[in-house]
Order: C-alpha cells, then sequence, then structure tokens
C-alpha cells in the first residue's frame, strides 16, 4: 500500500472514530429529552427490569460466591505472615463493598444484558420491527430505549448489593472452614470498617455501571445495519464497549470518593 | 348559478423526486399521483428503488430533492407530532411482516392502538382487535406469536397491525414476495377486501404481475430511477418499449 493511500485509510478511520463519538452523545442527549417526554412505558421498565435481574441472578450469585471464597482464600496467607489473621473479614468486606462487588456485577452484566440488548434491538432493526413501530406512530426510541437503559440502571444496583451479600457469604464459608469464626463474629469484624461513603460510592457506581450498560447496548443495537452481520456486531461491540466504559468509570468514581475520604 | 365541480385533490402527489445513497443515484425524478380510493402498483425490479419511494412516503426516509404531498402535507418538512398525526392516517404493511417476535397476536394489535387512541377500555381494545382479525380471516391466531405463524399468515396479521388504526392510505411493500400461488391470490383478495371495506387508497410496490393485475386499478412501472409508463396495466403492458416486455415475458415464463 502507497504512503499516500494508507494515509487514506487512517483519516477515513479517524474520521469514522469521530463520527461514532459524536453520534453516541446524540443518542445520549436523545435519551434525557426523550425520558421527560410524553407518555412512561412502566409496564415495560418493570417487564425488562424482571428479565435483567432473572437473566443474570444465578449467574451473578456464583460468580459473587466463589469470588468472596477465592480473595478470602488468596488473602490468608499475606495476612497469616504478619499475624493478622484476625483481620481477614474486614478486610474481604472492603475489597467486596468497596470494588469487587460492583465491578464483578457490571462485567457480568455487560456481558449477559448488554449483548442481549444490543442482539435484540439489532435484529429488530435489521428485520424492520423498529421501523414498523415508527410508521405506526408509536416513538420507538422512547418504548425500546427509554425502558431498557432506566431498567439496567434500576436492576444493576440491586444485582449489585445481592452481588455483595453473597460474596460476603463466600469469605464467610472460607472464613469458618478455616478458622470457625461464628457467623456473628464474621459479620461484626466485617462492617466494623464498612463506612457510609463506601457504600453510596459502590451505589454511584454500580448506577453509572447500570446506565452505561443499558445505553451503549441501546445504541449498538439501534444503530444495527447489514443484516445478521450486523447483529453480531451489535452484539459484539456492546459488550466490549461497555466493559471498556466500565473501567474508565471506575477509575474516575474511585479518584473522586478518595477525594472524600478523610 | 352554476355550481363548479373541484377536481379533489390526489391523497399522494410527488413530484420530481431523487434520493441517492452516496454515489448511487436510486430515484432520478419520478413523478406519481394517486387519486382517493385508488390502488397503484408500483412495478419494477429488486433495487429499483420502490421500497425507497414508500419509505419516503412513510418519511422513514427522506428524499435529497422534489416534493413528496400525503394527505396535502410535505412530508420531509414535517415535525415529530406533525409526522405522527400524519402516521396515523398511513398503514404500512412491511416485505417480511415486521411483527414484534416478542409479543403475541393480540398484543401486536393492541400495540399501536393503545398508544394511539386515548382512553379505551378493555372491553374496546378486544373488540377492535377481534374485528380486524376477523376482518383479515385470523381471529383464531389471536394468542399465538409470530414464530407459530406460517408466512401468508404473518403477512395478514401485518396487515391486521396497520388497519386498526383505520388508515386512509395502505402502503404495501411486495405483499405477495415469499408466498406459494395460492397464498398469493388469498393476499391479493384481501388487498382488494381492505379497499373496499376501509376506502382506503394504496400503494402496492411489487414485481409480481399477478398481483399488479389483480389488484392494481393504475400500475406505474419504475425503471432506472424513474417511471418509464403509467396506466392501465393494458396500457402499460400493449407496448413495444423492450424493457417493459422483456419484464412482462420474463415474469410470466417465471
Amino acid at each position: 500500500m502507497s504512503a499516500k493511500k494508507r494515509e487514506h485509510v487512517y483519516t477515513r478511520r479517524l474520521d469514522s472514530a469521530f463520527l461514532a463519538v459524536y453520534n453516541g452523545y446524540v443518542f445520549f442527549l436523545r435519551f434525557f429529552r426523550e425520558v421527560f417526554k410524553g407518555r412512561m412505558e412502566f409496564q415495560e421498565i418493570v417487564k425488562q427490569c424482571y428479565a435483567i435481574g432473572n437473566k443474570s441472578l444465578l449467574l451473578i450469585g456464583m460468580t459473587g460466591f466463589i469470588t468472596g471464597m477465592v480473595f478470602t482464600k488468596q488473602s490468608r496467607p499475606s495476612l497469616a505472615e504478619f499475624g493478622a489473621v484476625s483481620w481477614l473479614p474486614s478486610l474481604v468486606a472492603i475489597a467486596i463493598v468497596r470494588a469487587l462487588a460492583a465491578l464483578v456485577t457490571a462485567l457480568i452484566s455487560a456481558g449477559k444484558i448488554g449483548s442481549s440488548i444490543g442482539a435484540e434491538l439489532g435484529s429488530m432493526r435489521v428485520t424492520e420491527q423498529i421501523d414498523a413501530m415508527e410508521v405506526s406512530a408509536v416513538n420507538p426510541f422512547k418504548f425500546l430505549v427509554v425502558t431498557r437503559v432506566l431498567a439496567s440502571t434500576i436492576a444493576i444496583p440491586i444485582l449489585m448489593f445481592y452481588c455483595t451479600a453473597v460474596s460476603l457469604l463466600g469469605a464467610f464459608l472460607n472464613v469458618t472452614l478455616n478458622e470457625g469464626t461464628s457467623f456473628i463474629a464474621f459479620f461484626e469484624s466485617a462492617f466494623e470498617q464498612i463506612t457510609f461513603l463506601d457504600i453510596f460510592t459502590s451505589l454511584a457506581k454500580s448506577i453509572a455501571y447500570g446506565f452505561t450498560i443499558g445505553i451503549v447496548g441501546c445504541y449498538q443495537g439501534y444503530n444495527a445495519s447489514k443484516g445478521t452481520e450486523g447483529v453480531g456486531k451489535a452484539a459484539n461491540s456492546a459488550v466490549v464497549i461497555s466493559m471498556f466504559l466500565i473501567f474508565i468509570e471506575e477509575v474516575i468514581i474511585v479518584q473522586v470518593s478518595n477525594y472524600f475520604r478523610v | 348559478m352554476q355550481e363548479v365541480n373541484q377536481p379533489e385533490a390526489p391523497v399522494i402527489n410527488i413530484q420530481d423526486l431523487h434520493k441517492s445513497f452516496g454515489s448511487l443515484h436510486v430515484l432520478r425524478g419520478v413523478d406519481l399521483r394517486v387519486e382517493k380510493g385508488e390502488n397503484v402498483v408500483v412495478l419494477g425490479r429488486s433495487g429499483t428503488g420502490k421500497s425507497v419511494l414508500i419509505k419516503i412516503i412513510a418519511g422513514l426516509l427522506k428524499q435529497d430533492r422534489g416534493d413528496c404531498l400525503v394527505l396535502g402535507q410535505e412530508v420531509s418538512t414535517l415535525n415529530q407530532k406533525e409526522l405522527r398525526d400524519l402516521r396515523m392516517k398511513i398503514g404500512f404493511s412491511f416485505q417480511n411482516s415486521a411483527l414484534y417476535d416478542s409479543m403475541t397476536v393480540r398484543e401486536n394489535l393492541e400495540f399501536p392502538l393503545v398508544r394511539n387512541v386515548a382512553n379505551l377500555t378493555r372491553a374496546e381494545i378486544n373488540e377492535q382487535v377481534e374485528t380486524v382479525l376477523d376482518a383479515v380471516g385470523l381471529l383464531q391466531t389471536i394468542n399465538q406469536v409470530p414464530s407459530e405463524l406460517s408466512g401468508g399468515q404473518r403477512k395478514r396479521i401485518g396487515i391486521a397491525r396497520t388497519l386498526i388504526l383505520q388508515p386512509e392510505i395502505m402502503l404495501y411493500d411486495e405483499p405477495t414476495a415469499g408466498l406459494d400461488p395460492i397464498t398469493c391470490l388469498e393476499i391479493n383478495e384481501l388487498i382488494n377486501e381492505v379497499k373496499e371495506k376501509y376506502h382506503t387508497s394504496s400503494i402496492i410496490i411489487t414485481h409480481d404481475l399477478t398481483c399488479a393485475r389483480a389488484t392494481g386499478d393504475k400500475i406505474a412501472m419504475l425503471l432506472d430511477g424513474q417511471f418509464l409508463k403509467q396506466g392501465t396495466f393494458e396500457e402499460v403492458f400493449n407496448t413495444e418499449e423492450e424493457r417493459i416486455k422483456s419484464f412482462y415475458d420474463y415474469n410470466f415464463i417465471q
């Protein structure tokens, strides 16, 4: 490839990248414009919340439980070196509440819910179901996008609390099997170091992650094209982009929350 | 004093319509009039812009140049609310029916109704859904989902869904595509029944000459982005124009 041709290819790629960012921004603004306009589809929001929760409950439960157990097991030798095994419940609880539960929930949901939203809306787009809504004087954005984004923003924080509880149970099981710590003693010790800021930060993070998963999945699906290939691409991009954004948000929210920590 | 009869305005009036996709110039100055109560069939080979034309009429696409007046309103200049009001008067039957997969037939039909007509009771909704389903002869499928229906049934349900808002204009995109000959005849009959019963004016997009002959009051032959000829079926095909003759011959040999 000649240098001029290569330069042309790079320029086109750069153009399309900027265009994608701009279109995403327009879609994001449209969400806030539409959310307060016209009739609210409460029934569809509840249906989507149920679908999101129901789809992910088992997977998040199992992943959370394993994360709690494995993290406790891996942390024990390091603490044992300093004779500080009794700090294990607090250490594990801080890790789970501050970071692990929200992140595990978000990553599992990005894979499961993000891809499902991307594929569902993508196939609706390529089979003209979205056009059919539009020509029957129904606003497809309000019915499909607003409901799914709101549902994932509501459901993912709930799943995060569920993941926290199950992870702590996993950690407790490991601790009680090794150190014989009672249920009450474990949780007293675990919650000793947890502050309101930790819980609030975790909640804020999972709201942001839920919104991100919903809006990215919807954007990719709603703008899908090129038939079945486009549907696969929409599902795939929904996962990859939302995971990438989740890590960026994690860094930003941790920095902001640390600013408030004494 | 003698009364002067004003000619009724056409329900659809298209003049010098152009539409391109990148370097592909699909419509190159299309003119078309659809009078009240008239079925106009747009014939043409695949990829000649037939579907693009009705998507412009329904406001799904915007033309690059030219006028597209539907019920006296220029579609491309309407705001969201005006477009929504206009779309309530237009029924669009999609080529692949575009039924909502996740909903039953009842929910598919209720969907536009409950969102566009205020203060309907459950009994009224049920009555209207059952009436249109009965009109397309598929009342027994009311609780089925689209995946349980045959191609012909899906087409009929797609038409029923558009009829529920009692449109003034019907746009059919390839209504007989992919169907067996008997089902094609049933769909042709249904299109004529819809016209009689609901007093609609229609544009039927097809490349099926049997469908065109059975349903069209007027035929418009679209070739190379322009209407080559318009008139009755006989007027259009009684020609020496080679491209129209070959389209006719090929269709009937097929």
